[in-house]
């Protein structure tokens, strides 16, 4: 799950990572009495959305009187935003965050992610603030400095230091860097966070760091111990049919093919967008229905996956393990009955009670049933129906 | 032979009264595992599908002389109980529970490392040695005994691969199903060796995902270790970027951890990779033929 910059500073403020002040705004009205209540003469409105990108797209605007930041509100507001991040179709604004003006000397990455392969997080700095870490690190990976934390120990001198020193920060500064890493690391630890970007990261005239942008993702499994994040969640800012689907604990990923998918377990679902495609078709969707793969579960599959009008066909693909293939057949065949479904259906039940299963789809005589008899036969099958073959 | 586990292992199961480990304790015990008891704290003394259950895993450990746990707690308390079976003196939990906080398993990976105890999984189906020993939720009939060793990250894809071998008119040593989440405990990396001593065990499927790099190890592993042939397929060629794909692990962030990368790095290493699932059992039938 991701929050807002808006949101994931009001995290930092809590742990003592300083930020600007700001506040949110809806309306362009709401925009300029944020400014007015946070004073000064130069102001930063920022588009809240859940992509990086935002100042490129044109999503950030530089605002020098009260009369500008009216101006720049109502131009971001409402506007779909196009970045790298958010694919060609872009994201409708629905809010701004207007922040006070800062005095930036110099511009700074930070950064705390999970490192998998060392099984803890590591924290990340560069000299290349503003830029995409990707981008640095396959261009000039030289730049990026890179500590691993052991959760154990947790946070210490060291790793700061050595970032630090590895950034060339003079030595007045390093104390105040250390204790903002140090500080960092509490927000992502106590949060259950996956990831913390702060780019950039900047050193003002006056000799402070501030997080000038602040993004946050944090571990689904652990939400249900931390309700405050839970709280943040933006639906408006996700897929409306994935939203859907998680309601009934489906697993649904929209991909801009025309073959529906409907798959128990993430790695065959995986693997049955990966044969149709390898048989000349493209996957319209990712759709795990999970173990059990009922009636109930079939049927809101079906109706989900048929939400995408370019689907046009099916493909259920079941392997039957402690669920027996028979149950599934029934169904399928109560879920054809429960939803309309107008495009053919390619089934393959491959597993437990499996002949039994081909039998009950052939003797319920559904005429868009059409039965398969392994994964290739299958992801075969739907492709050339999608084509209208 | 196999791998890590056989008919002589003994299983506890944390968790044991509880629906899901109960009814998988059952098939469990229907397809030949000695499972001696379980684990429910407060439930001590009471006996439950005739086997006794223990308030701590160390009463279990010190009764039964069991060695492995199968664990089926609530995702909130699976790091208590993998930290719990590393204390009591267990050698290697088989963690089935989807949805652990990744913090958590941090920590209990961290400690069980510590007191030398191995771990499979979290979210995943568990180990089985054909016709011996199953410790988790396969299905059984599905594994008919053989000579390729099976690793996968994902259930249905074990399943899939397994059932493919077979009707090619082989079978499985062991399987080792190793999950989905961004920290599991046994790898690629620790299971090769073991196969690769293994007389029994002619060839290795391996079955990886997008989203980290642990296929990526494997590939070097294997390039200056394995001499057995491999067997390999990715899923997840057509995921897009940024997604995550069911699985917690299974997502390619900042363009690292692609299908394509890992199929690169496997081939360079000589490993047979299929581009679509349906292949992986010809590929066994062709790389046996070859031997």
């Amino acid at each position: 799950m991701n929050i807002h910059e808006y949101q994931a500073k009001e995290l930092f403020a809590k742990y003592n990572v300083p930020t600007l002040r700001g506040h949110i705004a809806f309306t362009a009205e709401e925009a300029v009495k944020a400014a007015q209540e946070l004073g000064g003469s130069i102001w930063v409105v920022k588009a809240q959305i859940h992509a990086g990108g935002r100042g490129l797209g044109g999503g950030v605007k530089l605002a020098r009187s009260t009369g500008e930041v009216r101006e720049v509100a109502q131009q971001i507001i409402g506007m779909n935003l196009v970045t790298h991040q958010t694919g060609p179709e872009g994201k409708l604004v629905q809010k701004v965050y207007v922040e006070e003006g800062a005095d930036i000397q110099k511009e700074y990455y930070l950064g705390i992610l999970l490192d998998r392969a060392r099984e803890m997080p590591i924290m990340m700095a560069s000299t290349e603030g503003g830029m995409a870490i990707e981008d640095v690190a396959h261009n000039s990976p030289e730049k990026i400095i890179k500590v691993e934390i052991d959760p154990i120990t947790g946070f210490q001198g060291f790793h700061g230091r050595k970032l630090a020193f590895g950034l060339g920060l003079p030595k007045e500064d390093v104390n105040t860097f250390v204790k903002f890493a140090s500080a960092l690391y509490n927000v992502y630890m106590d949060n259950d966070a996956e990831m913390i970007e702060i780019n950039p990261l900047v050193k003002t005239g006056d000799g402070r760091f501030l997080a000038l942008d602040a993004k946050m993702g944090f571990d689904n499994n652990a939400l249900y111990r931390q309700e405050h994040v839970h709280e943040m969640r933006d639906l408006s800012e996700e897929e409306p049919t994935e939203v859907e689907a998680g309601k009934f604990d489906l697993s649904y990923i929209k991909l801009d093919g025309n073959v529906g998918c409907m798959v128990n377990g993430a790695g065959l679902a995986m693997g049955t967008m990966d044969t149709i495609n390898y048989e000349g078709g493209k996957p319209a969707n990712f759709l795990d229905v999970g173990g059990s793969a009922n009636a109930t579960t079939v049927a809101k599959g079906f109706e989900i996956i048929l939400k995408d009008p370019n689907v046009k066909a099916i493909f259920v693909n079941i392997f039957g393990g402690i669920v027996r293939c028979d149950r599934v057949a029934n169904g399928i065949i109560e879920a054809t009955k429960l939803t309309n479904v107008n495009v053919p259906v390619i089934v393959r039940l491959d597993g437990t009670n499996a002949i039994e299963a081909a039998e009950i789809l052939r003797n319920a005589g559904i005429k868009n049933i059409i039965a398969a008899t392994d994964l290739a036969d299958g992801a075969k099958k739907a492709v050339a129906a999608a084509k209208g073959e | 032979m196999s791998i890590l586990v056989n008919k002589d292992t003994k299983v506890i199961v944390q968790g044991f009264t509880g629906k899901e480990g109960s009814f998988h304790a059952e098939q469990c015990l229907a397809y030949g595992t000695k499972i001696m008891g379980g684990v429910t704290p407060g439930k001590g003394g009471q006996e439950h599908l005739g086997l006794p259950v223990f308030n701590t895993v160390r009463d279990a450990v010190l009764a039964t002389g069991a060695t492995v746990s199968m664990i089926f707690v609530p995702p909130a308390f699976v790091s208590d109980a993998v930290m719990e079976a590393a204390d009591a003196g267990i050698t290697m939990a088989v963690i089935i529970t989807e949805g652990a906080p990744v913090k958590d398993m941090m920590y209990a990976k961290a400690y069980a490392t510590k007191k030398d105890m191995m771990t499979i999984g979290p979210n995943c189906p568990g180990i089985i040695t054909a016709d011996e020993c199953k410790i988790g939720i396969m299905p059984g009939f599905i594994f008919k005994k053989g000579n390729i060793g099976l690793i996968s990250k994902s259930g249905t894809l074990t399943y899939e691969s397994a059932n493919q071998v077979v009707k090619e008119g082989f079978g499985i040593t062991t399987a080792v199903g190793i999950g989905g989440d961004p920290i599991i405990g046994l790898s690629y990396k620790q299971l090769l060796p073991m196969f690769e001593a293994d007389p029994e065990t002619k060839a290795i499927v391996m079955i990886g995902e997008i989203g980290g790099d642990l296929e990526i190890q494997a590939a070097a592993y294997i390039k200056e270790h394995i001499t057995k042939p491999v067997v390999a397929f990715i899923a997840g060629q057509t995921a897009p970027e940024g997604k995550r794909m069911g699985h917690a692990g299974a997502i390619i962030s900042g363009g690292a951890g692609t299908a394509a990368e890992k199929m690169a790095a496997l081939t360079a290493a000589g490993v047979t990779v299929v581009v679509s699932p349906a292949d992986i059992g010809k590929a066994v039938a062709q790389v046996m033929k070859n031997l």
